[in-house]
This record gives structure tokens, sequence and C-alpha cells, in this order.
């Protein structure tokens, strides 16, 4: 479910890069590579050597000098696989995976059963970050007061919904032909249909009604995704009652909108919605709003972003048959008390959104062929992203990543998990520390988060027997977010005081999901809290609400722990 | 019971509340030694700070609280501080939701000392008029003063939806008023704006309240409200009223107010008449058994007089013309509890007075139930404000905006008269003062049309054709 509102900040950066490179140097692509911050970073060396040697030339020098590496690793006669690597799935965890497994030099082919880029560009990230942009416009522009304190006079906003809904799909599409290009750029092959896996490092693909193409490799990712989770009893339409792949679309702003879930899906939407002037009520199975959040910051988003907007919601309950307006009726909702069971109310809106999370999109993988039986859908695997069959045992040379094994469903989650990956199959053993991976959900104000969460901290705390602190800081004290006059929001800092490990932060406000990356990368590099409170940040910026967040922290280590003293540097 | 006590008690024990050492009340609090419901005041977070906002409240209804325990945060004009508690006990009723202000010092939540007290102290923030009696009758120190309708369920909206449907907005949705649809935004508005979606009409689609139902809702009790007098004072206005204490403006007054400060930029003038009445008084006896009311003859007879003298029917909206409406719409002040409505009798010159007066007790009825339409009430073209039942003999009201005139009308009483012919005698008389707007209604037409007016009235043979 997470997987939808990842990496938007950087969609913005791309599509700029995108419109002026493309009109000039349509064959360079490295540079658009940039809507995803961790192909550009795995993508930096490659860079270079793009810039000094033509396309065919680099990858096919790539991959005479792989091939014989990877066959003194393994001792597999070359030649006799099509492939290194064969990806099932061209969403963002296959093409992260595709483009650092040509950065080492593996002949690589994708499999694409849809659309180039998957959910996160088509039904997800991508076009949500698009509608969110237009609602962080719009809500500003609406906001008489916040205009008036700034000394602004804006006479009525207004929008024009086909306009928005075409600046959704137009990036969409820009970013997916980027995708595409960036592959193909690079020598990926990118082999059309539905693909399967036959047996043992051995993939056929092929569209419906067409002979199927059979291919083998030497390493398989599966990486198909997921696709958006609609309990039993809910029958969707795609008009009234709808799943975030069609209201992505935007083809109607209802009055009143019921959000099934409140997850971060149902909130970007409630924020889109309530922007464009819909009421929303949020329909919740647990008995608080926003149950995926630290407690804390999910009580302060709700008094920012559900309390004083036209929302309201029903939590503790369970949506057990929503019907689609139709003949004059409006749709209508039956709720049951989660505990109980029992009849609750029903509502009647103009229209329903499921957001209760999403389904890993494994069937039809051939996964009974080698043995494998998936838990709800999802693939198992070990931490290396390994497959693991019915008795337990790694499946050889096939890996599942992202959405599909549901360890963290978050698209640059399942990137991360392919670059894993494909240090793995090259030779450098690799396992992803999940902890350190950042989510964010793109309100206004935005919502971040990596690490634990608070009772998730203390519950580890209690069970390992250690202390844990908290620091938290607020926006309110913040020069730029004051400047902006958006100073609602609290950083949070969940971290050891006995060694200064940083265990989670959470953030809500301006800006929030930029900002949480300095938490991120410390936990990922494993900086502690005494070392990181020294780095200097630029002032005025909002990223000084984590500088005063670091430095308020307790710790009482005594002295730097492992960064030496370095020498004075004068310039 | 409660109202009687009230009044009765309420000069010598209301104001007692926040300062309960003097006084019988007082005393009453110290034999009663058990002071086991405490309130939760709002701090002085700081030297300068006069109101504070609830940020969040830390603890739910019912939860335990031991002494020092944070039970709330409150943000001040400073910063957002944890607000502990001094006591120990449950908290039994939060009386200031998340996101509301209070001013410091006043009362946010009920601590009871015991599990048992919990459903005591929730009692007694619900129960919302009649509180200052229920004081003094029961004793205990503390009290809810304004009550928010508390909800005892878990899932507020859906509860209290079932709670308050009691079959007036009658539309599709609402499976024949058992249920009410409302917009989240309605709901949100209408708890803001203190307004009953019981009585509220939706009209969104498939009949479901939307916000701007709840603000025409609200509108209509200051529309009402904007009026100076009313027939008929209930007496709403002495529940619960706190000596010494400075009571905030509820959004409707807030309303009011403004409305009140508007009509001052509306050049207004007056022009008073005494009417003899006793022909009017003979023609009410007649057909007084035919349902036929006082009210609806004033009116008739106003509308008869507006039909020869439109100028007086007109308005000025812009400041630069006359809007001359083209339907005489009599505009009625009546006092309803909590506030005052202005009916209207639509087309009052050309409906017979049998017909005016069934109306007027339609509209009576449903002002009361508040379930006028908008256009039941803030259609009015000419006002009439009635006192005389109570003996006024003589008053002056302040014009509703966006009207041209207003008629405030006295009791008819015996006068002795001297008559042209040199005689004396005992006539019923009645004064009647009407303000108008001079923008566009002069001195002379307002005296012509009280004169037209008055011969109508001391003729009334056209009143009931």
């Amino acid at each position: 479910m997470h997987s939808i509102c990842s990496q938007a900040t950087a969609v913005p950066r791309s599509n700029f890069a995108f419109d002026s490179h493309a009109l000039a140097l349509p064959i360079s692509k490295p540079i658009n590579l940039r809507f995803c911050g961790l192909r550009k970073e795995a993508f930096g060396f490659s860079g270079l050597t793009h810039s000094c040697s033509s396309r065919v030339q680099f990858t096919s020098r790539g991959h005479s000098k792989r091939i014989s590496a990877s066959a003194e690793n393994n001792g597999t006669p070359p030649k006799s696989f099509d492939y290194d690597l064969i990806i099932i799935g061209a969403g963002v965890g296959g093409h992260g995976a595709a483009l650092h497994a040509v950065e080492k030099g593996l002949r690589t082919a994708i499999i694409e059963g849809d659309v180039v880029g998957g959910t996160c560009v088509n039904r997800g990230c991508v076009p949500s970050k698009a509608l969110l942009a237009v609602s962080g416009k719009m809500r500003e522009l609406q906001s008489e007061h916040h205009m008036k304190a700034l000394g602004l006079q804006v006479s009525a906003a207004g929008y024009d919904r086909q306009g928005v809904a075409d600046h959704a799909n137009n990036l969409a599409s820009k970013i997916r032909s980027n995708l595409t290009n960036s592959m193909k750029a690079l020598g990926v092959d990118i082999l059309t249909g539905f693909g399967a896996i036959v047996g043992p490092q051995k993939v056929k693909y092929g569209k419906v009604g067409f002979p199927d193409n059979i291919v083998t490799a030497k390493d398989i990712i599966i990486a198909t995704g997921s696709i958006p989770f609609v309990p039993k009893g809910i029958e969707v339409d795609g008009k009234t009652v709808i799943t975030s792949d069609h209201a992505l679309k935007l083809e109607s702003v209802p009055d009143w909108i019921a959000i099934v879930g409140s997850g971060y899906i149902g909130l970007e939407f409630s924020d889109v919605y309530t922007a464009l002037g819909s009421e929303v009520t949020f329909i919740e199975a647990l008995d608080q709003l926003m149950p995926g959040f630290d407690p804390e910051i999910g009580k302060l988003a709700q008094r920012v972003l559900i309390n004083p907007r036209k929302i309201d919601y029903h939590t503790g309950v369970f949506a057990t048959k929503i019907t689609p307006a139709k003949d004059g009726k409006p749709v209508t909702i039956e709720l049951i008390d989660a505990k109980t069971k029992e009849p609750k109310d029903t509502l009647e809106v103009d229209a329903a959104l499921i957001a209760t999370g999403r389904a890993p999109f494994t069937n039809g993988l051939g996964l009974e062929n080698i043995n494998v039986v998936t838990q709800r859908g999802f693939v198992p695997v070990d931490e290396r992203m390994r497959v693991i069959d019915a008795n337990g045992n790694l499946v050889p040379h096939l890996y599942c990543i992202g959405d599909a094994n549901g360890k963290m469903m978050l698209a640059h989650a399942a990137s991360a998990q392919g670059i894993s990956v494909v240090e793995q199959v090259t030779g450098r053993d690799h396992v992803l520390n999940h902890l350190s991976i950042p989510a964010a959900c793109f309100t206004h104000p935005e919502i971040s988060m990596v690490g634990l969460t608070e009772p998730q901290a203390r519950e580890k705390a209690e069970k390992e027997g250690f202390e844990v602190s908290v620091a938290k800081t607020s926006f309110k004290a913040n020069t730029k977010a004051l400047a902006e006059n958006e100073g609602e929001g609290l950083a949070k800092l969940i971290y050891r005081p006995d060694n200064g490990e940083i265990l989670g932060v959470h953030i809500f406000g301006l800006h929030a999901a930029d900002l949480i990356h300095e938490a991120s990368n410390a936990i990922a590099l494993g900086t502690r809290i005494q070392d990181i409170k020294f780095a200097v940040h630029a002032h005025p910026t909002l990223s000084e609400v984590l500088d005063e967040l670091f430095k308020s922290a307790k710790v009482k280590a005594a002295a730097p722990s492992h960064v030496p003293v370095s020498e004075p540097v004068a310039v | 019971m409660a109202h009687i006590l009230q009044t009765a008690f309420l000069p010598s024990t209301s104001a007692l509340r926040r300062t309960p050492i003097s006084g019988s009340k007082g005393k009453s609090q110290s034999l009663q030694v058990k002071a086991k419901i405490r309130e939760i005041f709002m701090p002085a977070l700081s030297s300068t700070m006069t109101e504070g906002k609830i940020v969040s409240w830390m603890k739910s209804e019912g939860d335990k609280l031991s002494k020092g325990e944070s039970v709330v945060v409150v943000e001040s004009d400073k910063a957002d501080m944890d607000v502990e508690s001094f006591h120990e006990g449950f908290l039994a009723a939060i009386m200031v939701e998340e996101g509301g202000v209070a001013p410091v010092g006043s009362a946010i939540a009920l601590l009871a000392e015991t599990e048992d007290e919990i459903a005591e102290a929730k009692a007694k923030s619900q129960s919302s008029s009649g509180i200052s009696s229920a004081q003094v009758v029961e004793e205990k120190p503390k009290q809810k003063e304004e009550s928010e309708p508390a909800v005892p369920a878990v899932a507020p909206t859906v509860s209290s939806i079932k709670t308050v449907a009691v079959g007036s907005a009658v539309h599709p949705a609402s499976e024949g008023g058992k249920r009410i649809v409302a917009s989240p935004y309605a709901k949100k508005l209408a708890k803001e704006l203190k307004v009953d979606l019981g009585t509220v009409v939706g009209t969104g689609p498939m009949g479901r309240i939307v916000a701007k139902d709840v603000e025409a809702a609200a509108a209509a009790g200051v529309v009402a409200a904007a009026l100076p007098a009313s027939p008929a004072i209930a007496a709403p206005v002495t529940s619960g009223i706190e000596l010494g204490t400075v009571v905030p403006f509820t959004t409707m007054q807030g309303a009011v107010s403004r409305n009140m400060v508007e009509s001052l930029s509306v050049p207004t003038f007056r022009v008073g008449y005494t009417i003899t009445t006793n022909a009017l008084d003979a023609l009410y006896k007649k057909i007084k058994s035919k349902g036929v009311t006082m009210t609806a003859l004033l009116a008739k007879a106003t509308a008869l007089a507006l039909a020869q003298h439109p100028v007086v029917n007109s308005c000025c909206r812009d400041g630069n013309s006359f809007t001359y409406n083209s339907s005489i719409n009599i505009a009625v002040a009546v006092a309803i509890d909590g506030g005052l409505i202005t009916p209207v009798l639509q087309d009052a010159d050309k409906v017979d007075i049998y017909t005016l007066s069934r109306k007027w007790k339609e509209l009576v009825d449903k002002a009361r139930a508040k379930q006028l339409q908008p256009h039941e009430y803030n259609t009015g073209t000419f006002t009439l404000s009635n006192l005389g039942m109570f003996g006024v003999d003589r008053f002056d009201a302040i014009l509703p905006p966006g009207t041209g005139a207003i008629m405030a009308v006295g009791a008819s009483q015996p006068a002795v008269v001297a008559s042209k012919d040199g005689r004396i005698g005992m006539k019923n008389q009645m004064q009647v003062n009407v303000t108008a707007d001079h923008r566009v209604i002069y001195g002379a037409d307002l005296a012509s049309f009280l004169q037209t007016l008055a011969k109508i009235i001391e003729d009334p043979k056209d009143l009931t054709l």
C-alpha cells in the first residue's frame, strides 16, 4: 500500500530535466534518471562512462567484462543462458534493479506485461504527486488567512478538473517514457508480455493469444508489484466506487466521497479531494485514524489534516458492503462494528474510494513449477530477497523484490531491494537495512518517517534491555518555516541515550518528506547523534529543524565514537 | 421545578460556581465534605495568557489519572504545554474538545474521584439548561456550565445520528426521517453554530443536509434576532445566567451584534401615529371564533395600506436605487425559545383573512419546532413587531437590514378622548411607530401610509373581504 506515495519530491525535478533535455539531446539519457533518488546514486558511475563512450560501446564492453567475471564466480559456463538477469516486472523496483545490473555489466532483460513504470509511475506515486501539487497550491490560494498574513491578495481560486487530470496523466506518460528510454539506452532488453516461471532459471513470456517465448537466465528477479486491495462485499464499478487506479484519473470530483482506509493513500486523496472542494468521510477499521504512524505524529496530523477540514470519520468499523450508485440512488455503504460485528450504520454518499491497502500481484507467475507457495499472495523471501519454497528451502537463483514480497511496500524500497540483489549476484554480499528506508506521505504539510515508532522502540527496548529517549523540536521555532507562515509541525527523534543510536525519526511539517533523508542516511550509515550533531546546516533552512533535534538529544556516551577528529581545514 | 427554583435562587447563588466560599452555597459545600467531582481549569501558562487552546487530550473520558499526570496539552500564546492533574481520579467529562478555546480559569473537564461518579459527572456535563438550579437542589460543588451534547458511545457521529433523528428532516436519504443524512462539513458547521441537525431540512443531493442548509438555519435565527422586540417573550434568557460573569457571544449572538452595528449605516427616522381600534376590536370579537387572530388582522390591514403606498414596501439595496418589491410579504416577529424569528405572511394583501390566520398558526407552529424553511422567514418586505400584549404602549424598532420599514405596535388601551364636536368620550387607542430607511422612504410617505392604515383599521370592513 505504501508504494503509492513514495518518491514524490523528485518528480518535479525529473519533469524539468526531461523537458529541457529531451528537446536538446534526445539520446543522452542518464540525466533523465534523476526522477529516482536511488537510481541517480546508483547511476553516478555509469554516467561518467557514458559521457565518453557511445551507448553500444558501453553496453557491449560492460557485457564481456562482467560475464567473464560472473563466470569466474559461479563456475557457470558463459553463453549457456540467454541473459545474466531477467526481471519480471518493469516497475520502479525492476527498473532500479535493471539499471544497477547494467552498471555491474550483466546482460539484463526486463519483462513487462502492462506498461513500463508499474504502479508508481502509472497509477501511484507519480500521478498522485501531480494531483497533490495542485491541491497544495489550491489550498494555499484558498487560505485567505494565510494569504493575508503574508500580505497577499488573491481573488477566488478555481480549477479546471480536466486540466488537473491532464497534468497528472501527462506527468505519468513523461516519466514512463523516461523510464523506457533510460532502459533502452543502456541496452536492457524489454520483453513484452506476461512473464511466468516455468522451471529453475527458465522464464516464459508472451502476450495473450500469442505463442510463449522461453528465455533462460542465470538469475531471476520477481518484481511484479501489487494491485489495489478490495475487500469482499465491495463492488467496484470504476465510476462511483473506485480504487486509487481510477481516482488518479480524476474523472470526477464528487461532492461527498467516503474513503475507506486512512493510511497513506487515503490520507493523500483526502488532501486532494478536500482541496478541490469535496467533503470526505473516512472509514477506518482500527480505533484511530492513521494507524500506521507514530501515535504522537498521528494525533498532530489529525489536528491539522482532518479536524479543520471538511472531513468526518467513523473508526472501529468495517465497510461490509458497498454498492455503487445506480438508478438515482447514491452509493450505499454498510458499516459494522469492527469488534462486535453488529450493524452500525449505513452511509449514503456520492462516491467511495477504496484505499484499504494493496494486494501482491503474483497470480499466474508459475510459482508452483518451482514449489513455491505464496502467503496471502506474497512471495516468501529471506532477508536477502531470496525466494523460499514450500519446504522452507531457498530456491537458487530466484529473488523477489518490492510489493510482491510485502516486506516494505514502497517504490524506493523495491528499488533498494533490487540493487541489493544485484550486488549479491555480482559477488558482493549485501543485506538491506529496512529500518533505514524512509517513508513519506505527501499531504499538506507532509509526514515522513524512518525507523521505529515510539511504541515499537519502547517494545524493542524492553525486550533487549536498553533505555529509550525522545527528543522533539517544533517548526514554530524555525525561521524558514515562519517565513513561509507554516509553523505548524513537529520533528521527533527516538534514540538510545546510552550510545546515541538513532532508532527512529518522525517529521510532520513543511517539506517533511525532503527533510527525512538526513535521518535516514544517518541510520543507513550508522552515524550516531553525538557525531551528527556537529554537522553544520545552512541558515536559515528547514533542515535546522533536524539540526536542533539532534542537538536537543541527551546522549550519555562520552566522546564522539568512531569519527576521529580530523585535521583542521581552513579555506 | 428547575425554572421555579432557578428564578428564586439565582440572585443569591449564581456566580458561586467558581468561588464557592461565600454565601449559603459555601456553607452547603463545607457540609458536603466529599467534594467528589472536581473541575480541571484552563491554567495560566504565561503572564500574558488570557485564553488557551486545547491541543489534545492525552486522556480520554473514563481514564484514570494519578496526581501529577499529564492530562491535556494546551496551546498558549507562547507554546504548547502539558497540563498535569492536581488530583487523583477519573477523567469524567471533557468539556472543551480538542481545538476548542477556553479562557484562563474556566473549566475544561470534570474529574471524578471514583469510577462510580463518572456517570454522575457526565450527566451533569450533559444537562444543559437548569444547571444552576440542579446545583442548588443537589448541593454539588462543581458543575458544567454549558454542555456539549456529550456523546456516550464510542463512535461519536454514528450514535449522535441515531439519537437525534426525530423525524423532522424528511428526505429520501433519511428513510422517512429515521436518520439524518448530513455531509461532513454540514455536521461540523452544525456543531460550531449549535444548530440541531434534526431541525434542518436538507436541500443537497438526495435531500441530504449540506453546509448551506446549516448556514441558512443559523442565519434564520440571526435574522430573526436582529429585530428589537417580540411578542410572547418566553423566558429562555433567564435560564442559567451567572451574575458577575462575562459570557462571550455565541456565533449567533455575534452575528446579531454585527447586524445591529450594520443597521447603523442605514439612515432611519421614525413616525408615530395613534389609531382608534374600537371597530377593529369589535370585528375581532366577531370573527375570533373562526380562528382569526389579531396578528393576522394587523398584518392584513398593514398589507392593504402598503398596497396603496408601494414606496413603503420598497427597500434600498445598493444605495443608488429603489427596489420596489413585487409582493407584499409581512414578516411578524415571534419570540421562540432561545431567540427570535420572523415568519412571513406572503402576499398578505391578496390572501383572505381566514386563510391568513390559518397560515399564521401553521408558521408559528413550525417556528417553534424550528422547521421553518428559508423562504418562510427571510422573504419579508415589511416587518411588524407587536408588544401590545405585554401592555407596552409605545416602543421603537430597529430596521432589519435589507428591508425598508418596520412597524412597532403598542397595546390598544382605553383613553379619554375629546372629539371634534367638543364631546369627551372613551376610545380604545393604539400607538404605532414606523422606523424607515430615509434613502427611499420619506416622511410624507410614511405619514400618508399611516393615514391610510388608520383609515383601514378604524373602518375595518375591507379586512374581511
